[in-house]
């Protein structure tokens, strides 16, 4: 078990990186205390497996260094780091049998027999394979794959970090969430820090205690799920995660209150604004935004049931409004206005949240 | 579950049983037609029963020949297989060196095979040929158109350069197409070079190498071409095998029957060594 400390890490693929574009990871730091469940979401190509495969050692940053527990490992490969990583796809070992595979890591590190046997079994009953111990691992499905791949990285006692990218791709739906449970609680049970990267919001938010996003090489925000759902610091975050995605609308900022289209809103922090963003936006999740005898005036557009709750999408001028409504609720029929909750309302400047 | 029963179907498969028939069944019904007949000429054949299959089996002449062309195959694929599987194995997965790797596997591929013999024939002579004289140079006496051994040797050596080509080409496809995720597993696993051999790389070859078994085994046994234009069977009969003894006596004495009895056991032969490889090699997945 470890803390992990990326300082100043920087990473192009190709030699002699000069535009901004080479760059598939920009400069960034990032510490994960040991023990952490930490997710890294972004959509494809934001450089999220870039920084897996680093921080496992498959790839050597062009620029900074790696510490596990403070000591450099920047240059370590990942046997000399003592990481396990599960892979997109199941990577198995067709010709051995479950058992031989989950030894596997175990045996290459000179492991006694007595010893292998009895993590091997532990694994295996902590993973449900152990009905199946003798059986080759070939003959599986992908998802009982999956769970060698998991198991070969669980085998071991002494690893610094455990590290999934995006092990569910290949997993049907309905196992999907069992896999995902299973992660959950043999993270409770063994304590020890696992980085999850994904581009489902679902996963990433179920998984994790901390959500690290990213786009286009770059940390967009830290935090909990409930900090990325209810203080979004980028409007990447607030219309990737959540569905439907956060409400972004311009605005002005007058006298330290937020002006849309000539109403006047009530921002979280307006007063912070010093004014000298070139765009401006109010950022306000459908969660937050309600239907009142007064406010911003708009036409119902569409309604889309959803379930436990309706998605109703609303026309003020140009700009679109979503917000939900409970079921059961009666809807105000053509005209509307709308409320937005102040404590969740935030201004953003160039796409970030003025603070 | 009930199949939908459609005889109509067999209508459509019938241009595929017209090719295949006059393609190869009606060409080897006419050898089957020789092997049970006695014939004088003048299309006048007389039945002759299993009489020329006893012969050729019992012949002490057929034995040597399926003797040295058993051992002169397993010769081959004891040295081509390994060879080409490391070739394959040491060979570059990316940058500019891999197209001129390739090119120059491919190159002995594409040389007729009468002009490889008479390459080798020259190349190996003691006299003039530069192989003849370095090996005789050495201080080894070498002489391929006197010494047996001479001549299975130089066989061999343009066997080997002829075709490991096919194994190293067979194999480099079989490595570039698996994954990368199984080579950075088996780093996150520890395992050392060997493991990553044995665990992954040649499980993932297996279809490969059957196949380049199986076309490596089939071509060696019927081996024509360069053996007639480098030794042309000899010194003696000593290079003579199956298909060179099965030439000379369909069109050297014309003995039809015979040859043609002949032809249909090499044919057997090729066929239960093919599927005995085939099923020994594929008989994990059945489980």
């Amino acid at each position: 078990m470890a803390k992990i400390t990326l300082q100043d890490i920087r990473h192009a693929y190709g030699p002699n990186p000069e535009s901004d574009e080479d760059w598939a990871l920009k400069k960034l730091s990032l510490d994960l205390a040991d023990g952490g469940a930490y997710a890294l979401l972004g959509p494809s190509g934001c450089g999220k497996t870039t920084l897996l495969n680093l921080i496992s050692g498959l790839l050597t940053p062009t620029e900074g260094r790696i510490l596990f527990d403070n000591a450099d490992v920047t240059q370590a490969s990942p046997e000399q780091r003592n990481i396990a990583q599960v892979f997109q796809f199941p990577v198995i070992y067709d010709t051995m049998t479950v058992y031989d595979n989950l030894a596997f890591p175990l045996r290459n590190r000179g492991i006694g027999e007595k010893e292998v046997d009895a993590r091997v079994r532990e694994i295996g009953k902590m993973l449900e394979l152990d009905h199946m111990l003798n059986k080759r691992a070939s003959g599986l499905t992908a998802d009982g794959k999956q769970k060698i791949s998991l198991g070969r990285g669980l085998v071991r006692s002494d690893v610094n970090v455990i590290m999934f990218d995006e092990p569910l791709t290949v997993i049907d739906p309905h196992l999907k969430w069992v896999l995902r449970s299973k992660l959950k609680e043999l993270h409770h049970r063994i304590r020890r820090t696992m980085i999850y990267v994904t581009h489902d919001q679902t996963e990433a938010l179920t998984f994790a205690e901390k959500v690290v996003v990213m786009k286009d090489g770059q940390i967009v925000q830290i935090g909990t799920p409930i900090e990325l759902f209810e203080k979004p610091k980028h409007t990447f975050v607030g219309h990737f995660i959540g569905s439907p995605g956060m409400n972004l609308l311009p605005c002005t900022v007058e006298g330290g209150r937020a002006v849309f289209a000539g109403n006047p809103v009530a921002a979280a922090n307006a007063a912070a604004y010093k004014g000298n963003g070139k765009v401006l936006e109010i950022g306000v999740r459908p969660e937050f935004v309600s239907f009142g005898a007064q406010g911003i005036p708009v036409d119902i557009v569409k309604v889309a049931d959803a379930g436990r709750y309706r998605i109703v999408e609303t026309r003020h001028q140009d700009h679109s409004i979503k917000l939900l409504v409970a079921e059961g609720l009666v809807l105000p029929t053509r005209q509307a206005h709308l409320q937005f909750d102040p404590a969740h309302t935030q201004i953003y400047e160039d796409g970030w949240m003025v603070s | 579950m009930n199949k939908t029963v459609n005889q109509k179907a067999w209508f459509f498969v019938l241009p595929v049983v017209l090719l295949v028939a006059f393609n190869a069944i009606i060409p080897l019904m006419t050898v089957v037609n020789f092997s049970v007949q006695e014939t004088f000429g003048d299309n006048v054949f007389f039945w002759a029963g299993v009489q020329w299959f006893e012969q050729v089996l019992q012949s002490p002449r057929f034995h040597a020949a399926l003797g040295r062309q058993l051992l002169f195959t397993a010769i081959i694929l004891l040295i081509e297989i390994p060879l080409g599987l490391a070739i394959a194995l040491t060979m570059p997965r990316k940058g500019p060196w891999v197209s001129v790797c390739l090119v120059l596997m491919a190159l002995p591929l594409l040389i007729p095979w009468n002009v490889v013999g008479a390459m080798w024939n020259i190349f190996a002579l003691p006299d003039i040929g530069f192989l003849g004289r370095l090996i005789n140079g050495l201080g080894i006496e070498y002489n391929y158109t006197r010494q047996p051994f001479s001549a299975w040797f130089t066989m061999v050596l343009m066997d080997v350069w002829h075709w490991t080509s096919l194994v190293v080409l067979l194999c480099y496809a079989g490595l570039v197409s698996i994954p990368d995720a199984y080579y950075q597993a088996a780093k996150v696993d520890g395992a050392r070079p060997w493991a990553v051999f044995r665990y992954i790389q040649l499980p993932k070859l297996k279809y490969v190498l059957t196949i380049a078994i199986l076309l490596r085994f089939m071509d060696s046994f019927m081996i024509y071409t360069e053996a007639v234009v480098l030794t042309g069977g000899g010194p003696g009969n000593a290079t003579t095998f199956l298909s060179i003894d099965l030439q000379k006596i369909a069109l050297g004495q014309f003995d039809l029957g015979p040859a043609g009895a002949m032809s249909i056991i090499y044919f057997l032969i090729i066929l239960f060594f093919s599927w005995l490889f085939y099923t020994l090699m594929m008989k994990d997945e059945a489980r």
